[in-house]
């Protein structure tokens, strides 16, 4: 009789942990301009290669290089690189407000800024956004969006466009293709599909782009959106932001130490690439790229966007208890901003100098920004949405019930 | 139908008798001519028109962009509905067995009922989903539950259950038309026919009943509005689906004068209506086919105690499933039928 030995449950850990250094080799970079770009309308089997390999332009110097190099006017990437540094400028600002109990709660996308504002750069006006929490970029990239009117929702003021009815930073612009932010993960990838499905039926030519982290990949939502893009070839962008860590949690216990999570695209029928996501170039010519397929009718592009959360999840996390503390100081694909800064300073489209004008210029921004803001009250001083508003807006059209509540409510006060 | 419903009626196209199903069908025929925003899918519903054949035609009729199968995710369904309606569409998806909602509860619970208010009216989920729901076809645990009470329990959605050809097609045009999530539980059993709760007895057709003549082309029958299905003195029966006629036979067999109140619109409901009926008999019963416990029964049980109290003759009885999985070969067990509403009548007329 063969004795077998004793099952043993395997759980998944990062090779780095506060007072020892992550081993970065296993996220399999590819160097810059080796990945081969395909044609737009490639197939998904086609793409295979793409989603394990990276999409990289900028190399170690600065350079674009390889196949994927967008011709860019310098302009655009001064304006790309503002775009990054305002989104750096208001994180840092809004992440001392919270400190000084202004606001009640914040998060950060340091390091990850890139994603977002080259992305929003790639889209058309009317295409429609299904962000997390973490893609402000998106917003701050856009030149129609007050920073007054966020740092508004941010305080819960009377100025709050959302009456102060959600948590800090979630953002509903649909004007500005920005969908309403859920506290619920995934729940925004299906909807996505479903928004560039309806585009499709109504003959339009917009597209959608679906936002999510590597986290919340292992929810239902994400694979269900994957079936229904592949199933209807719905104009959509598929964005996995895989920033390493969901709160504590290392990418590897979403399921991305044996395979990529772009792999999970080819798996579904759908054309996915792997891109370095604090590459501002790549992440420009890998968005451009799958707009079009989406906007040609193509079918759907997932993207993994490989970067690394350099801050702590949100104000209610210390990333030292689980991380090395120098982690991002290691992580291989550097800084965003400080990547595109030395590529425009190369070209002569850029100096030192202009660089800390604009910081200091951006940083003045946000504070006259945040100042008016507070004119407008705060959470703690009161001067926000009367009570009785979280009545409005439940149904179109108050059902007596609530009438009656409401009552109740203001009877109370009186 | 009462006069107030009547007065909906737009055109004076004639009306013809119909089955629940083709009354479902009807309406979303009506619809998809007449809004061309409205997309209707869902599993099996394109080509061969649904297990219940409740779209059978349309997608022939409207074309595959309009009318077509979904994949077996009643998650990706409900999700990919709140994105259309936030594109500006109006998508009418069908859960094949209201069993099958479960996957789709976070889509339904913590986005379509929550997107008006959460982003201040910036974003709308104007979807209805449709579930057969309900027993008396030997559908065993997972093609008979009644989960009424987990919709009426959540803020921001309405959850509607008609009882009959007339206001299932008026129900559903309101519904569709309606900026609000609406979950649109259709009680299987009666999809055919009245039924009386007496499984050994010949089956009734609509074609048979007043209420299965049903004008052809548009109109609605309001939202929060109850109908007094029987009128009566001695006391109330507070009910919805297909309990409107197991209660009608009870009365009968019990021999009491029952005021019968079909809700149709569960939540948010048609409160004064109940109100009045229960402060004119003094006596009231509440019967649904769900379980017991935390049922929507127990909420209308609490209004009429809230509202009618003084007025009360005698305590409220509630008439439901039992709380237990809803039996296969014991269906009729499970059932609240007749004889069990009878005898409730009988217990609330004692004084």
């Amino acid at each position: 009789m063969i004795q077998n030995k004793p099952l043993r449950l395997y759980v998944p850990e990062p090779s780095g942990r506060p007072g020892h250094e992550t081993d970065f080799s296993y996220l399999h970079l590819s160097p810059a301009g080796e990945v081969r770009r395909p044609p737009v309308d490639a197939s998904p089997a086609d793409t295979s290669d793409l989603a394990y390999g990276l999409v990289r332009v900028l190399d170690d110097d600065g350079r674009a290089v390889g196949p994927w190099a967008p011709q860019m006017d310098p302009q655009l990437l001064r304006t790309g690189l503002r775009a990054m540094m305002k989104t750096r400028a208001y994180d840092a600002r809004m992440v001392i407000a919270q400190r000084q109990k202004k606001i009640s709660f914040y998060m950060q996308c340091l390091g990850e800024e890139a994603i977002a504002t080259a992305h929003a750069l790639a889209l058309q006006p009317g295409d429609m956004c299904f962000p997390t929490y973490r893609q402000q970029g998106l917003l701050l990239a856009r030149e129609d969006v007050s920073m007054v009117e966020m740092i508004c929702q941010l305080m819960s003021n009377e100025r709050d466009p959302l009456k102060g009815r959600q948590l800090p930073v979630m953002y509903s612009y649909k004007r500005a293709g920005f969908f309403t932010i859920s506290g619920n993960l995934a729940t925004q990838f299906i909807q996505a599909v479903g928004w560039g499905m309806a585009s499709a039926i109504k003959g339009d030519t917009k597209i959608a782009s679906a936002w999510i982290g590597d986290g919340a990949t292992a929810e239902a939502d994400f694979h269900t959106a994957l079936t229904f893009a592949h199933v209807y070839r719905a104009p959509v962008i598929l964005n996995v932001v895989n920033n390493q860590w969901a709160i504590s949690t290392f990418q590897a216990i979403a399921g991305g130490e044996a395979s990529t999570f772009a792999a999970r695209g080819v798996g579904c029928g759908i054309a996915s690439l792997r891109v370095d996501g604090n590459d501002f170039l790549a992440v420009y010519a890998a968005s451009r790229w799958a707009a079009e397929r989406a906007r040609s009718n193509l079918g759907p592009t997932l993207i993994e966007w490989i970067t690394y959360r350099a801050g702590a999840h949100s104000t209610s996390d210390d990333p030292s208890r689980y991380r090395p503390a120098d982690d991002w100081q290691h992580f291989p694909l550097g800084d965003p901003v400080a990547r595109l800064k030395q590529h425009l300073v190369d070209l002569g489209a850029w100096s030192e100098a202009e660089h800390e004008a604009t910081k200091k210029e951006l940083e003045a921004q946000v504070s006259a920004a945040l100042k008016e803001a507070e004119r407008y009250g705060s959470l703690a001083d009161g001067h926000m949405a009367t009570a009785v508003s979280m009545f409005d807006d439940v149904y179109k059209d108050m059902p007596a019930h609530l009438r009656r509540q409401r009552d109740e409510l203001l009877g109370m006060k009186s | 139908m009462n006069a107030g419903d009547r007065a909906q009626l737009e055109s004076k196209s004639g009306t013809s008798r119909m089955t629940m199903i083709q009354a479902l069908r009807s309406a979303m025929d009506v619809m998809l001519q007449r809004d061309p925003n409205v997309v209707i899918y869902g599993q099996d519903v394109g080509y061969f028109g649904g297990v219940f054949r409740c779209t059978e035609g349309l997608q022939a009729k409207y074309g595959k962009s309009r009318v077509f199968d979904a994949p077996i995710s009643e998650g990706g369904i409900v999700g990919s509905a709140i994105g259309m309606a936030a594109y500006g569409l109006r998508p009418v998806v069908e859960v094949q067995f209201a069993d099958y909602f479960y996957p789709a509860s976070d889509q339904i619970v913590s986005e379509a009922a929550r997107m008006r208010h959460r982003s201040a009216g910036d974003f709308t989920a104007p979807i209805t989903i449709r579930m057969p729901c309900g027993g008396g076809i030997y559908g065993g645990q997972t093609h008979s539950q009644s989960p009424e009470a987990l919709f009426t329990h959540v803020c921001g959605i309405r959850t509607v259950m008609p009882s009959n050809p007339y206001d299932v097609k008026g129900l559903l045009i309101a519904c569709i038309e309606n900026d609000d999530p609406v979950i649109f539980l259709e009680p299987k059993r009666l999809y055919n026919g009245p039924f009386d709760g007496y499984p050994d007895k010949p089956m009734v057709a609509w074609s048979a009943h007043p209420l299965g003549e049903v004008p052809e082309g548009y109109y609605t029958v309001p939202l929060e509005s109850a109908s007094v299905f029987r009128r009566g003195q001695q006391l109330t029966v507070i009910t919805y689906g297909t309990m409107v006629f197991v209660s009608e036979a009870a009365a009968r067999e019990a021999g009491l004068d029952a005021e019968i109140i079909d809700l149709r619109s569960l939540w948010p409901m048609d409160l004064q209506t109940v109100i009045d009926s229960v402060k004119k008999t003094g006596r009231c019963i509440v019967v649904h086919e769900a379980t017991r416990t935390s049922g929507f029964g127990a909420e209308l049980t609490a209004l009429v105690q809230e509202h009618c109290f003084y007025h009360l003759e005698a305590p409220i009885e509630r008439v439901c499933g039992w709380d237990t999985p809803y039996p296969h070969a014991q269906e009729w067990a499970y059932f609240p039928g007749p004889g069990r509403v009878a005898a409730a009548m009988r217990r609330v007329m004692e004084d």
